[in-house]
């Protein structure tokens, strides 16, 4: 079962289409990883997604019904532009979050203070946010985002702006949750962090998605790539090698062949090539975005955001 | 529906909590203290001028044995009469002395501020002044002449009092201004929280708070929670400024104005009027929450709301002018048009006991202000979760009507 699918999903913003005829979907338990650049429309298409606006065209269901809200009680989102009431003690914003979602202010506040706790963070739930460091406040933000115990956490750019530290205890979190069984879908326009954490991803650019399933069949779509070293730069075996082989110094770089690395290595054996080093890269994810998305759109997502780890 | 009460109940509390905890509450519970103390010290002050600039004085130029009884005779009468029955009177001239003067000249004289001047005598008093002074003091004088010529002939009778508020031939002349005073007061208060309301959403949307809000509950909600937010506090402001009131008068004494009773009886004029105030308020309240769901900042919704507040003042206006046209054609516009609908209907029920036409406007006004709300968030939705590149291809258009593109 899905959690998430949507069906041909357009939204429009004064004749600019967001988001262009979107197929998706997430199975419950996945940690689903939505990759695009900036302005890709990936938080569009979350906020429709979660019923936070409605599409022009087409159908989503959200943990089975078409009526996103009526599902809030189940669901965590946390917004890419973090918001909190600089006021409140970090523990009523846990225990407000939780209200919203449907438990009682008291049973929040006190799950509030245990996942404070948690988080190494007791000794703050008595602080007011404007209190708090920028991290710190991130923190208590994705605390409130769990604290009713969602089916479905939605993060949009969680990485965005944390530090080396805390990226680490959110990628922990997002592996904890899914342990538990949560499905987990987030946004990044950094490849890095679908790769280390997603089992399927969807590629997203210009509010179309040109790619949706699991990490490894977008990798499969690129062939191995072979890195062989010979002490001899001539002989037969040469005839063995691929025509797409590059030469470079006592290096050969080929993609490998579709008969495999057997009949490959009998002739450079039999040929006397005096193989040194031969390895077999099986390609990255951003190697098969690169293929996927295209050169201009790869370019987009690499380029650096300030203060941004990657 | 009852989710939609739950979560708009979340919203009221945080909003309703945050708000009596910080210290613009206090402002808000000092306001209107802040006209009355100065209204209080400039009455007072301007009383205490007006009272030593104004206290006019009764110059005798008389022979000094009549001054004498004309003094008496005043110090006499004036133990039945009360003190400041007569005005103060001076003896300032002698017809008898030498350098006798025209009395125009005492008039003249600044520092004993006469209003009149009596000569000639007793028998033949002569006032002169001007003609307002004369016929204010002209009376008096005789009587004060009357009992120095002969005391004891006249013999004044104690009179008990027993004042009423309103009588019948002046009852719908006076019924009109207790009309007014329901209309002005319930104008201000709306007035006063439709733009809190409104400032306390575009300070949400600047903290970025509202995405979350947004998906967490129905818009519906948010904008129910935050208005009703709102009307606690003012719930809460009322009861303290009437508690103050009523123990400044325990305290200081006088009373409330006297009005007259309005049409439907007190009761009901003041129930009607809590539901009036809370409807005009629920209107433009929702009214300024779509505004503010059009807006990003501050400047844009003084810009946006500067032309519905004066729209607000030409309403009530309106409605303040069809008190006098009750039935008439105008009167019964204001009654339906929603936006004036509070205050001409608080103008009726100050005037016409009929309780039904009550009842239709309140149903009335209830569904307008669903509508106003449901349009509200349906313009919010429309307009303000906008993100990336959509908002960048808006981004001229929205120097006209604030739309807030938000990265993504």
């Amino acid at each position: 079962m899905n959690a998430i699918e949507a069906h041909g999903l357009v939204k429009q913003f004064d004749g600019f289409r967001a988001v262009d005829g979107v197929d998706l979907a997430v199975p419950e338990g996945s940690i689903y990883g939505i990759l695009g650049p900036n302005g890709a429309g990936k938080t569009t298409m979350l906020r429709v997604l979660l019923g936070i606006i409605d599409p022009d065209e087409g159908t989503r269901t959200l943990l089975g019904s078409d009526r996103p809200i009526s599902q809030s009680r189940n669901v965590g989102y946390l917004p890419e532009e973090r918001g909190l009431y600089q006021s409140m003690r970090a523990v009523d914003t846990i225990a407000f979050m939780g209200a919203l979602r449907g438990l009682s202010l008291k049973e929040a506040a006190t799950r509030g203070r245990v996942l404070l706790e948690q988080a190494g963070l007791d000794y703050a739930a008595d602080r007011q946010i404007r209190q708090l460091s920028k991290g710190m406040a991130q923190t208590v933000q994705l605390l409130g985002t769990i604290v009713h115990e969602p089916k479905l956490i939605v993060l949009d750019e969680p990485f965005s702006g944390l530090d080396a530290l805390n990226q680490a205890k959110l990628e922990r979190m997002i592996r904890d949750q899914a342990a538990k069984g949560v499905t987990i879908i987030f946004s990044t326009h950094v490849i890095a962090h679908a790769e280390r954490l997603c089992e399927r991803i969807a590629i997203i650019a210009k509010g179309k998605i040109s790619f949706d399933g699991l990490v490894s069949t977008a990798r499969d779509r690129l062939r191995p790539q072979v890195h062989l070293e010979t002490e001899n730069m001539d002989g037969p075996w040469r005839s063995a090698l691929p025509a797409d082989c590059k030469a470079e110094g006592n290096w050969w770089h080929f993609t490998l062949p579709e008969t495999g690395v057997e009949p490959l290595l009998k002739a450079l054996v039999e040929g006397k090539a005096g193989v040194r080093s031969l390895s077999i890269e099986r390609p990255g994810l951003h190697d098969a975005f690169v293929a996927i998305a295209g050169e201009s759109v790869a370019a987009e997502m690499d380029k650096p955001v300030a203060g941004e780890l990657l | 529906m009852k989710e939609i009460i739950r979560a708009a109940y979340v919203i009221a509390r945080r909003d309703f909590t945050a708000i009596i905890y910080s210290k613009a509450f206090i402002f808000f519970l000092l306001g209107p203290f802040f006209p009355v103390l100065i209204a209080v010290a400039a009455g007072s002050l301007g009383g205490q001028i007006a009272k030593e600039a104004d206290r006019p004085v009764i110059g005798l130029v008389l022979v000094q044995s009549e001054s004498n009884r004309l003094l008496a005779a005043r110090d006499l009468l004036s133990e039945t009469m009360g003190k400041t029955y007569f005005t103060e009177i001076k003896i300032v001239g002698n017809p008898a002395s030498q350098g006798a003067r025209d009395p125009k000249d005492y008039l003249k004289k600044k520092e004993d501020n006469l209003s009149v001047v009596v000569t000639g005598s007793l028998e033949h008093p002569v006032v002169t002044g001007t003609r307002q002074a004369v016929n204010q003091e002209k009376a008096k004088i005789e009587l004060l002449a009357g009992h120095a010529l002969n005391p004891g002939a006249i013999k004044l009778p104690k009179i008990n009092t027993d004042i009423v508020g309103e009588t019948a031939n002046n009852d719908k002349q006076l019924r009109i201004m207790t009309g007014q005073v329901g209309q002005i007061l319930i104008f201000f208060l709306t007035m006063l929280l439709a733009g809190m309301v409104l400032s306390n959403l575009v300070e949400e949307k600047s903290n970025k708070i509202i995405e979350i809000l947004a998906a967490s509950i129905p818009m519906d909600s948010v904008f129910l929670g935050k208005l009703f937010a709102m009307l606690g506090m003012a719930l809460l402001g009322i009861l303290v400024w009437s508690s103050v009131g009523v123990a400044a008068i325990q305290i200081w004494g006088g009373g409330l104005p006297s009005y007259p009773t309005p049409a439907v009886g007190w009761p009901i004029f003041i129930g009607l009027g809590f539901v009036y105030f809370i409807l005009a308020y629920l209107m433009l309240g929702a009214l300024f929450l779509g505004i503010g769901a059009m807006a990003a900042t501050v400047r844009e919704v003084q810009t946006i709301s500067m032309p519905v507040t004066m729209a607000q003042l030409i309403n009530f206006f309106f409605a303040s002018y069809s008190l006098t046209k009750i039935g008439q054609p105008i009167e019964q516009f204001a009654c339906i048009f929603p936006f004036s609908s509070p205050f001409a209907m608080i103008g009726r029920a100050a005037q016409e006991p009929t309780l039904w036409h009550h009842g239709v406007a309140i149903v009335g006004q209830i569904a307008f202000a669903i509508l106003l709300l449901r349009l509200g968030v349906m313009l919010f939705k429309r307009n303000v979760m906008k993100s990336g590149s959509a908002g960048k291809v808006k981004s001229d258009r929205r120097k006209l009507f604030g739309l807030i593109p938000m990265p993504g």
